[in-house]
């Protein structure tokens, strides 16, 4: 296997585009990508496209930057679409087979999402034998979570909040965020209760967006940037069986198995990581992830947040893009952008909410179904 | 594409397949029955020949006796679809049924209160099976309050 490395990233702002069709964003994205990397389509070998709803993106993608013919693969894994679609770019890069790879997680969400749950949604045959009782939903899976979590440590719902208030803290200054507005405690605690623990602020928006980036064998990098990216770690996970896993995913198990796995590929561990961006597509599952990640010990993250010991500035930084929560959740962008976030906070070229100092960072999604995958990116 | 006309409207069903026909036979009888592996000595939800623990296929149908404790929940305010917009608030639940196996169901017959939940967690065998028939050929189990 070749080292790999990052050498082009790009993001469109996530929010609304009902003007536009879901190829124009992706194209956009691409288009940032391959101009931040400085090279042209034509130089691109292969294209990865992960797309959760819309079919044959990526064909669609090129009419827009330009077809050449190479081979594209169209990728869906759940929430972890756009982050498989990476780590399949990643695999054929690092295998030899392709030198120039371009990646792009797009989504087009409409007023539909996570709180959709019905209608048509890949998640209608998940979970065939419960019927439509609820729990397969996706906030009621990560509300039943966070119980599981205040049953075992005595979390609090104010625990809970305080990530979404620190994360919509952190979305103020990203301009790439959906929503850059702070929603103090008291908001947070008092907004409509969607699924108990979690009110209104601690689910994710649904909205539209597209993220891309290019890479390279770090040899050939070298040749495009002062500032290669190095992938350190690349990992896809399953559920592993557990008793808790019934029907209804456990969140827990497939990221702890990834973590393992790629602080292994990587040779590093959570303690030698500057900044995390992980998948808060409620509030609940981050404070979970906090130990699942090993950032803390079990039973510590609720702690980890009352000191606030993952805001920008702590000593784990967690979620300052502003997360999924603040910068919002198209699907099939979303694990994309999470490594095009890394990616400018080790380049150093994050702005006013630049991590100081980024030298590793780490990018973890879940797509419940279940796909988890995390990435560990070096400077 | 009929799926997704049939649950904006309606409240959508379980697909009983191959492996689960026999569950929701038994269910609609109101009755709960469980996969059990011979090798491991437990049983196991959902029902499906092999044995997700160890992979054997050396398993075979119980009655569970329908008591189960709460494990965790959530309140849902939100209804997803709007066939189930009238219920709410309603609960929503794993439960670890007597035997072993945790299950994914409602609870009917509780308060729906966080706290009065929060304290029902972990009460051993404080909830018992009930049957929900929601359609000519599906009844869905519910958990209650166990009456004695
Ligand atoms: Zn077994």
């Amino acid at each position: 296997m070749r080292e790999v490395a990052i050498v082009g990233a790009n993001m469109i702002k996530f929010g609304r585009y009902p003007d536009k069709f879901v190829d124009e964003l992706a194209a956009e994205a691409a288009v940032g990508a391959l101009k931040d990397a400085g090279i042209s389509a034509k130089e691109v070998q292969v294209l990865v496209s992960g797309n959760l709803r819309q079919p044959m993106t990526g064909q669609r993608i090129t009419r827009h930057i330009g077809m050449t013919g190479v081979p594209i693969v169209n990728v869906v894994n759940n929430c972890a679409t756009g982050s498989t679609a990476f780590r399949d770019a990643y695999l054929m890069v690092a295998t030899g087979l392709y030198d120039v790879a371009l990646v792009v997680g797009s989504e087009q969400l409409g007023k539909m999402g996570l709180l959709g749950g019905g209608g048509g949604d890949p998640y209608d045959r998940v979970y065939p034998t419960e019927g439509y009782a609820g729990s397969e939903t996706m906030p009621t899976v990560f509300a039943q979570a966070g119980v599981e979590h205040m049953r075992k440590y005595g979390t609090t719902i104010e625990q809970f909040a305080k990530i979404a208030v620190k994360n919509h803290k952190h979305g103020t200054l990203n301009p790439y965020a959906q929503y850059q507005i702070e929603t103090p405690l008291e908001m947070v605690l008092n907004a409509r209760m969607i699924s108990w623990p979690n009110t209104l602020y601690m689910c994710c928006p649904t909205g539209d967006g597209a993220a891309a980036a290019i890479i390279m064998p770090l040899e050939r990098a070298r040749r495009h940037t002062a500032m290669p990216i190095k992938v350190a770690a690349s990992v896809l996970t399953s559920d592993p069986w557990s008793e808790r896993d019934l029907a209804v995913d456990d969140v827990n198990t497939l990221t702890r198995k990834a973590a393992q796995e790629a602080y292994g590929q990587a040779g590093l561990g959570p303690k030698d990581l500057d900044m995390v961006e992980l998948h808060d597509c409620f509030a609940t599952p981050e404070l979970l992830h906090y130990e699942n990640l090993g950032l803390c010990a079990d039973g510590e993250g609720g702690r980890m947040i009352d000191e606030g010991r993952t805001y920008n500035g702590g000593d784990i930084p967690v979620n300052v893009s502003g997360g999924l929560l603040s910068k919002g959740h198209p699907l099939g962008a979303t694990g994309v952008a999470n490594i095009v976030e890394v990616t400018w906070h080790l380049r150093g070229q994050a702005g006013p909410r630049q991590v100081q100092g980024a030298k590793v960072g780490l990018a973890h999604v879940i797509g419940v179904g279940a796909a988890c995958t995390i990435h560990i990116l070096t400077k | 594409m009929t799926q997704r006309v049939a649950n904006a409207l309606s409240r959508p069903l379980p697909y009983p397949q191959p492996e689960s026909d026999f569950y929701w036979q038994k269910c609609k009888q109101h009755e709960l029955w469980l996969r059990w592996c011979k090798d491991c000595n437990r049983s196991y939800f959902y029902p499906r020949d092999i044995c997700p623990e160890c992979f054997s296929r050396n398993t075979h149908w119980v009655k569970s006796s329908g008591r189960a404790t709460l494990h965790t929940f959530a309140v849902v305010h939100r209804a997803p679809i709007p066939a189930l917009r009238d219920r709410a608030p309603y609960v929503v639940a794993i439960v670890e049924l007597e035997g072993g196996a945790r299950l994914p169901t409602s609870l009917v017959r509780v308060e729906k209160d966080p706290k009065a939940l929060m304290a029902l967690i972990g009460k051993k065998d404080a909830l018992e099976v009930a049957f929900e028939d929601v359609s000519e050929t599906i009844s869905l189990p519910v958990f209650g309050p166990a009456q004695q």
